[in-house]
């Protein structure tokens, strides 16, 4: 019976490393700390199609890991999705429903819908039970018009007009209550969510750098990278140049790494090289 | 099963703090952010005091800790002025402050002190403290948020620690005051570059010894005359100044 316990896999997930890792954690070893796109992250209906807005910070606890990166990322051509949570959780997870909506697209022979990728990321994430991190903003124009969904880590989805995710979730959720409008036209949305992730950036410690936008129409993506850039470094007062020979070192060692080798003939007659 | 509630009477409220001494002035800087969490509580609220005509204290960690604390410091000197008929000395305000700190040994300040000036024989100093008032004197310290980003980078700019010095030549054991001001900005604007807790507004205090010649912070003043603001009551004596810059604030 106990040989036969040891072949047996039972059916559900195995959590035996879970009970490790909290064993390791209260002998003083906890798990390495993710970075986490601290962000404020926004998506708005307008009158053409769908905008959808992000800050450029990336931090790990309280030190800004990463000043300029991107949250806004490619599904398809007509759908974008934004991502916070932990950075990396974001990347693969949608890279993975971006491959698999390519290859839906190809076996279908149709454009694939927003509906499909929200379906397919819900599904993933809940099936993870809200290890997997991700917190999304997902837009997209498809042959049914313009959608927008909120995706939450545990799997649970929204569709609404304007959607707020990440740590400056409030702070942008804010101008979008002040502001927001049916049938904007696309300056006015892009300039609403200007100010919402700018909102983020200033309010909000997790937030910062620079505002991303991705206008999607049923014609055309406009990704709109560092749209506005309200946070450039100031000139430093004095230059940081080391004369030759600051550092000190304890023993010089010269190689040479040129191979040297020597070659013996051993014929007399030219090898026949032009065929003649 | 009994539960365990408690009460935490601490905040931890961001922000940096930095001073350096020279051969005959101190500054003494803090940014002005103050926070909690992710949310800033406000993106002015002075870190740095002016003590006397030849003290400035700054304070860092729990804001209502510091301001009551330097709201003490300042009466017990005020104490010392009726008395004496003089400002207390800057040594004496170190050992003050030491004492001070240690009273609340188990309840503690939660705040880290620098303490910057002159002192009676007219050199730059700086004194650190630590919560429970172990203090030292030093030509350089950074303390608060972005403490493990500024400091290494003093040690390396102050103190040239791993830097040889050009054969024939010593490192100098003082530096310039423009030099010296040049540091502390490029400081606290890296740190705001890297830490979320860092940026808003800079104040630097700026404390000259009696006598010292001006024309070396004469031409910073020209250069920033809507900044820099005078501070000193007497005259003939130490001089205090303080500029207030701008720093990122996202």
């Amino acid at each position: 019976m106990a040989a036969a316990a040891t072949v047996y896999n039972p059916a559900g997930f195995d959590f035996s490393n879970q009970i490790r890792n909290n064993f390791l954690a209260d002998r003083g070893l906890p798990l390495p700390k993710a970075t986490s796109t601290g962000t404020t992250i926004v998506g708005c209906l307008f009158k053409d199609g769908i905008i959808l807005g992000a800050d450029t910070r990336a931090t790990e606890g309280d030190i800004v890991a990463d000043k300029n990166c991107e949250k806004i990322h490619y599904i398809t051509e007509s759908i974008r999705c934004c991502g916070a949570g932990t950075a990396a959780d974001t990347e693969f997870t949608t890279a993975m429903i971006s491959s698999n909506m390519e290859l839906h697209g190809l076996s279908t022979g149709r454009k694939p819908r927003v509906v499909t990728a929200m379906t397919m990321l819900k599904q993933y994430l809940f099936r993870y039970q809200g290890h997997v991190g991700a917190a999304l903003v997902l837009g997209g124009v498809d042959a049914t018009g313009p959608h927008l969904f909120t995706i939450h880590p545990h799997g649970s989805t929204d569709k609404l007009p304007y959607v707020t995710m990440g740590s400056g979730s409030l702070a942008a959720m804010a101008v979008f209550e002040a502001q927001w409008k049916p049938n904007m036209t696309r300056e006015a949305a892009l300039d609403l969510v200007n100010a919402a992730i700018s909102a983020g950036i200033f309010n909000d410690l997790g937030s910062g750098s620079n505002v991303d936008a991705c206008v999607i129409t049923a014609t055309k993506t406009d990704m709109l990278r560092n749209f506005v850039k309200p946070n450039e470094r100031v000139t430093k007062e004095r230059t940081y140049g080391f004369r030759r020979g600051t550092t000190a070192f304890t023993k010089e060692e010269i190689r040479s790494l040129v191979v040297q080798e020597e070659i013996i003939g051993v014929r007399d007659d030219a090898m026949d090289i032009d065929g003649s | 099963m009994a539960q365990t509630r408690s009460f935490n009477p601490y905040t931890e409220n961001g922000g940096t703090i930095l001073a350096i001494s020279g051969q005959d002035f101190s500054v003494i800087a803090g940014d002005t952010r103050q926070s909690e969490g992710y949310s800033i509580q406000t993106r002015y609220a002075p870190k740095v005091f002016r003590l006397t005509d030849r003290a400035v204290l700054a304070v860092n960690g729990f804001a209502a800790d510091g301001n009551m604390f330097v709201k003490k410091v300042k009466q017990r000197l005020e104490w010392y002025k009726h008395a004496h008929s003089k400002d207390m000395p800057l040594k004496a305000i170190a050992r003050l402050i030491q004492t001070m700190l240690y009273a609340k040994r188990f309840f503690p300040y939660y705040v880290y002190n620098i303490l910057g000036g002159i002192e009676e024989d007219g050199t730059g100093a700086v004194y650190s403290f630590d919560p429970v008032g172990s203090y030292e004197r030093e030509a350089c310290r950074a303390a608060g948020a972005a403490q493990s980003l500024v400091q290494p980078f003093l040690d390396n700019q102050i103190y040239f620690k791993n830097q040889v010095a050009a054969p024939g030549t010593t490192h100098p054991a003082h530096l310039p005051l423009p030099d010296v001001l040049s540091i502390v900005i490029d400081s606290f604007t890296s740190a705001t570059e890297r830490h979320i807790e860092v940026g808003d507004g800079l104040e630097v205090y700026i404390v000259l010894a009696k006598g010292r010649d001006l024309q070396d912070f004469e031409a910073i003043r020209a250069r920033n005359v809507h900044l820099t603001q005078e501070l000193t009551v007497t005259e003939d004596g130490e001089r205090i100044f303080v500029m207030r810059l701008d720093l990122k604030k996202d």
